[in-house]
């Protein structure tokens, strides 16, 4: 947290995350005058999340962009753009919604650069969101951002807290590639302290939330809280929680991952999108290559419950891991 | 191929005037090159010299040369799996594209594209795209990019009749329309949706679709380059405009199979119809008997094209079966920027 330490002897403010992204969008596209946003709803009514209110006052519509709710095309005139000199930044409301952009994002955004022999790039942002326990049932909660993680070309932000948010999508915008940007619905609210200056933080380089010695959480966006605040139950165990927030699925810092779980001993994996085939399976063979003469355990994951996320809150809350649930895996990992 | 706003303007005078140049002549040896080059692709296929399939764009360049001789080099063409004629008609040299089609290095995509995926940025070709209607996406936000920059390039979507079962062409042509971008759609109508008849695919009339969101929509003989000539530079002037997009649906016939393995086809279409288009609506053929009976072109001058052609595609394919491979450790360089 040295980047954060360093920020904070400057000036910084707490702000929240829908602040510290609005804050991002803003400074680059005053620095850039090939930055724009194309999304339904992005302008008067700052997206349904509210996160864009006032964009449109300062930068027009001719660069924050009302779309029809045609998500295919959004996204398709987004690679279109950045390949002729844009840099756009293609909001997809909900992360269910990337469905849509599949051919987009898959066959054309991430392979034009290397199909034109590194002649062509494609830099443009698509930001989405994640996470479920919003009571949005089955087509508006999912985290689908391992569907993206999968395909080589991609580039994918999960983001956890306002500062690495901010950082974080300011690199996004300013990287040639095309990067999915995955943004918890339920975190918009979040505060954290932010300085005031300019900072990025670099795609590719994790964050160590919180040191600790006996085991290691590899957390993502949503779940880094999720991690933290079962590190802070485990206290009263004696287990000291090492919480290593991996900023990025693609690039992953696979050394940080690697060198705290050799450290520990002991590794759960969290995210929140579906267990099965997940991040959290690509992670856990990371540790599992890397750190395998040093564990005391088996790396154990926790996705979302592999079940289309229900609408009854009784059930919904079932399918997200909980700090609980992290903490009482951890104590049966460490014997306790 | 690029003309100044000058040279353009002359060239309108003429036309009006009926006083041609040699600009035909011109036309003819594009749409021979293009004619010249597929055949030379066969026969790689045939010899199995050549990696993989190729979709022969014979008997539809009327469609590419006369559109694209409408445009700027800085003016912008997203392609189709079936795309040599395009990459060629915007520009593109016949060393480096044979040379693509064989996976070698020194292949306008380093041999990594191949066929289906050759682009060439110098001639503004954004590239050939292999998922059908997949870039109709990207010639809209090449549009967008251009309106927004503020420049009077254009961009042109090429696709078959194949994509207009595509929802993101209309997603498209709606944002298009909607926001006036200077982007031509052209739909080459070759009749056939790879192994069936567009009309067991395709319901109603083709133009009447871009016409209902309020597109110039044009069904017009894609076999007549002067035709699709004089419709392109139509879309072209009114998009420069900025008065918006248009639509033109070329009617169009592939000579060749769907693809260069696609040899027997009776039971999807008729030899007695290939015979048919082949005899009497031949691009290549038309334009030069047009040439022959204006005076503009006597038998010797065309005998020297060809000849002039033959030459060219010879070499071209030469350099291209001589050039080196890329290294074996390209395989993961330019995954990302």
């Amino acid at each position: 947290m040295t980047q954060q330490s360093l920020a904070v002897e400057k000036s910084t403010r707490e702000i929240t995350f829908g602040q510290a992204i609005y804050e991002a969008l803003a400074e680059e596209m005053r620095r850039d005058p090939t930055v724009f946003v194309i999304g339904e709803d992005v302008a008067e009514a700052g997206t349904p999340f509210k996160v864009l209110s006032g964009l449109v006052r300062e930068f027009g519509t001719e660069r924050v962009i009302d779309s029809p709710i045609s998500e295919a095309a959004i996204a398709g005139i987004g690679v279109g753009a950045a390949m002729t000199g844009m840099r756009p930044i293609v909001d997809i409301m909900f992360g269910d919604f990337i469905t849509l952009t599949m051919d987009q994002m898959v066959n054309q955004a991430a392979k034009i650069h290397y199909m034109s022999g590194g002649k062509l790039k494609v830099p443009m942002v698509l930001r989405t969101t994640l996470g479920a326990t919003r009571r949005s049932a089955a087509q508006h909660s999912q985290s689908l951002h391992a569907w993206l993680s999968h395909i080589p070309g991609l580039k994918v932000v999960v983001p956890a807290t306002p500062y690495d948010a901010k950082g974080l999508l300011k690199s996004a915008i300013r990287d040639d590639n095309p990067v999915a940007f995955f943004e918890d619905k339920m975190m918009y609210q979040l505060k954290g302290m932010v300085p005031a200056e300019e900072y990025l933080i670099p795609l590719g380089v994790a964050d160590v939330k919180r040191a600790g010695s006996d085991i290691t959480f590899v957390a993502t966006s949503s779940m880094v809280h999720v991690a933290l605040d079962a590190a802070k139950l485990l206290e009263a165990e004696r287990i000291s929680a090492e919480v290593v927030d991996i900023r990025t699925t693609v690039p992953l810092d696979k050394q940080t991952i690697i060198e705290s779980a050799r450290k520990t001993s002991r590794a759960i994996v969290i995210d929140e999108g579906y267990e099965r085939y997940g991040v959290t399976a690509e992670i856990a063979s990371v540790i599992a290559d890397g750190a395998f003469y040093h564990l005391d355990a088996p790396v154990q994951r926790m996705g979302a419950m592999d079940v289309p996320v229900p609408f009854s809150p009784v059930l919904e809350d079932q399918t997200v891991p909980t700090p609980e649930a992290v903490a009482a895996m951890a104590k049966i990992l460490c014997g306790k | 191929m690029a003309h100044t706003k000058k040279k353009t303007a002359k060239r309108s005078n003429r036309e009006a005037s009926g006083v041609h140049d040699e600009r035909w002549l011109h036309f003819y040896r594009q749409m021979l090159k293009i004619r010249r080059f597929e055949d030379e692709v066969n026969q790689l296929y045939l010899g199995a010299k050549m990696p993989g399939l190729a979709h022969l764009y014979i008997g539809e360049e009327a469609v590419a040369v006369g559109v694209c001789e409408a445009l700027r080099q800085d003016d912008y063409i997203t392609s189709t799996h079936r795309g040599h004629g395009h990459c060629i008609a915007k520009g593109a040299a016949l060393d480096r594209m044979f040379a693509e089609l064989l996976g070698k290095e020194a292949g306008y995509c380093r041999g990594k594209g191949g066929s289906m995926h050759i682009a060439d940025q110098d001639t503004g070709n954004l590239g050939a795209n292999a998922i059908v209607g997949g870039s109709a996406g990207i010639a809209t936000g090449a549009a967008l990019s251009i309106k927004l920059r503020g420049t009077d390039q254009v961009a042109v979507c090429f696709f078959g009749d194949g994509a207009l079962g595509q929802g993101l062409l209309y997603e498209s042509m709606n944002m298009a329309a909607l926001w006036r971008l200077p982007v031509i759609f052209v739909c080459e109508n070759n009749q056939y949706t790879e192994y069936s008849h567009y009309r067991e695919t395709t319901a109603g009339d083709v133009k009447a679709r871009a016409a209902a969101f309020g597109l110039p929509s044009h069904s017009i003989d894609g076999q007549e380059v002067r035709t699709v000539h004089s419709a392109a530079l139509d879309a072209v002037a009114r998009a420069r405009r900025g008065e918006g997009p248009s639509f033109l649906e070329c009617q169009t016939y592939r000579f060749h199979g769907h693809h260069v393995g696609d040899i027997d086809r009776a039971y999807y279409r008729s030899k007695s119809e290939e015979e048919e288009w082949k005899s009497k609506r031949n691009p290549v053929k038309l334009l030069a008997e047009w040439l022959t009976q204006n005076k503009l072109a006597g038998a010797a001058v065309l005998a020297k094209i060809e000849e002039e052609i033959s030459t060219e595609v010879k070499t071209a394919v030469e350099f291209a079966l001589n050039a080196p491979f890329p290294p074996a450790t390209e395989v993961s360089e330019h995954v990302y920027a």
